[in-house]
């Protein structure tokens, strides 16, 4: 692996693994969230 | 119960608003990092790795002193809520990330600048053992009981954890120097900074601390959301029992 | 008696009670000498097929004894805690009103007392199986290492195996969260038994401030053990 392939996969890991943590949360919240109605729900 | 079809559980105006700003900030440090900024006299192009290493390791500590200060804050009486339980595993979640990214990408810049992907210098070996650790705090996040129940375990554990990282420093540290391994200056400090590369290597610490705060406030709604579900499914159990022994 | 020296003296009360419990549950049924030193003394001869040089094995052995000793830890510190966790034993303990610091301390007692009793084992084992040896003050100097060691070793296991013991899917997670934190212990360990053994010709002095780093561990964590213990035991 040359160099420009090490500095490209660094930032393709940073934001890559970032943005699938961002999917993995927000699937989760709209499963917990859909029985729960937006009165519950202390920050809206 | 009415379930809704929402497609934005846990925003606000302030983290929409927050995002947008947020994914601005990336881009730009993006274009800077890998195309605008100039490369470094002495390490060439591979200083570029250091825009989402550096800031990701800072925002690591950051989350884990979060975590720890959020633990305490449970544990002592007069503030006891599980808010600060929740922000804690979050703030924890959100730390694992940035601390493996840090390392993996650390790993490829030593790579390119001293030919290996891990030396054993007190730094990088405490911060691995920092990983480990919060990766075993996460699972004992996981292993159930009431809310409170989890979070007392888990907010002494991330004191026990303060604890633990500066021995496991100390004693690497007093172990390098027995090998007279020539500190590893951190890659950082080989590199003379110019001031766009200042500027940026700031503008990715801005901006990852925003993406830090927008991911915690999230994911913490999300862990409030999963515990209210816990509560009314327990509630529901109740009733359920009650109702068959009326019966 | 004044409401602290009564608090005191209940501690140190239950802290005994609950060792000589621990030692005695162990002297009957024998699960440290029948089990954990074979297996401890296994790993040891694994080791040798392994590394497979008689130079690389004794410049090592200290290295090794230590290693061996953490893995067989887990164990005695698994089993220190499902003696308590059949018939409920450790919640009749803790609703009898009990100080948990006392019994932290007992467990911890108990736990060191059986891990001497194995780098013992496992130091005689290095002599035989590695051509490790020792002279008088390395003789010193290794005694206190193991105290202060096996010390360390046995509040961090009592404290995070208090965590772990109980209900399934738990006890897996005692490896994971020990070995991390005992890593000073290994290092200190490791380069203070170096010293006693003269390995890499390394003088015996230069092994007393690893001692130190030991000691300072033990405290450190026996003290913290102490006070969080009670917090970790489920309600």
């Amino acid at each position: 692996m040359d160099d420009l392939g090490f500095i490209l996969g660094s930032y393709v890991v940073t934001f890559g693994s970032i943005l699938l943590y961002v999917v993995s949360v927000v699937r989760r919240s709209r499963r917990a969230g859909r029985d729960i109605p937006h009165e519950q729900r202390p920050w809206t | 119960m009415t379930a809704t079809r929402d497609r934005n559980v846990t925003g606000t105006p302030f983290t929409r608003g927050l995002g947008v700003v947020t994914l601005a900030g990336i881009a730009l440090l993006v274009v800077l990092g890998l195309f605008v900024s100039p490369a470094d006299v002495t390490q060439g192009e591979s200083v570029r790795i250091m825009y989402a290493h550096v800031p990701g390791a800072w925002l690591a500590y950051l989350a884990f002193v979060v975590t720890g200060i959020s633990s305490a804050a449970y544990l002592w009486k007069r503030t006891r809520s599980l808010t600060w339980d929740r922000i804690a595993g979050a703030s924890a979640e959100v730390g694992v990330l940035f601390m493996g990214i840090s390392l993996v990408t650390g790993s490829l810049w030593g790579r390119i600048t001293w030919g290996t992907f891990w030396t054993w210098d007190a730094r990088l070996t405490t911060t691995a053992f920092l990983f480990v650790t919060y990766v075993g705090y996460l699972a004992v996040r996981g292993l159930g009981g009431s809310h409170h129940q989890r979070a007392r375990r888990s907010a002494v554990l991330a004191l026990l954890a303060v604890l633990e990282i500066p021995l496991v420093h100390f004693s690497v540290r007093l172990w390098n120097t027995l090998h007279q391994e020539a500190s590893v200056a951190g890659r950082g400090t080989d590199v003379t900074m110019d001031g766009l590369m200042l500027f940026s290597l700031f503008l990715g610490v801005f901006v990852f601390t925003l993406m830090y705060v927008w991911l915690v406030l999230h994911r913490q709604r999300a862990l409030a959301l999963q515990d209210m579900l816990d509560d009314t499914g327990l509630d529901a159990a109740l009733a359920a029992r009650r109702a068959e022994a009326v019966a | 008696m004044s409401g602290k020296r009564r608090a005191f003296a209940s501690v140190r009360a239950t802290a005994r009670l609950i060792a000589v419990k621990d030692l005695r549950i162990e002297r009957r049924g024998r699960v440290l000498t029948n089990q954990v030193l074979p297996f401890a003394l296994i790993v040891m001869v694994m080791f040798a097929f392994a590394l497979d040089s008689d130079a690389v094995l004794e410049r090592v052995a200290p290295g090794l004894v230590w290693l061996a000793t953490l893995f067989s830890t887990l164990f005695v510190i698994a089993r220190s805690f499902a003696v308590e966790s059949s018939d409920g034993a450790l919640d009749q303990l803790r609703t009898s009103g009990a100080p948990s610091a006392g019994i932290f301390l007992g467990k911890a007692l108990a736990l060191m007392v059986q891990l001497l009793v194995l780098v013992v084992v496992l130091v005689v084992a290095a002599v035989v199986l590695y051509r490790a040896d020792i002279s008088w003050q390395g003789g010193v100097l290794l005694v206190t290492t193991a105290l202060a060691a096996t010390c360390g070793l046995a509040a961090v296991g009592t404290l995070y195996g208090g965590l772990s013991a109980g209900a399934k899917g738990r006890e897996t997670l005692l490896p994971l969260l020990v070995l991390p934190v005992v890593a000073p212990v290994l290092i200190g360990a490791t380069r203070a038994t170096e010293s006693a053994f003269g390995t890499n010709g390394i003088a015996v002095g230069e092994g007393w401030p690893w001692l130190g780093l030991l000691v300072v561990f033990a405290v450190l964590f026996s003290v913290t053990g102490a006070i969080a213990f009670g917090s970790l035991l489920d309600e």
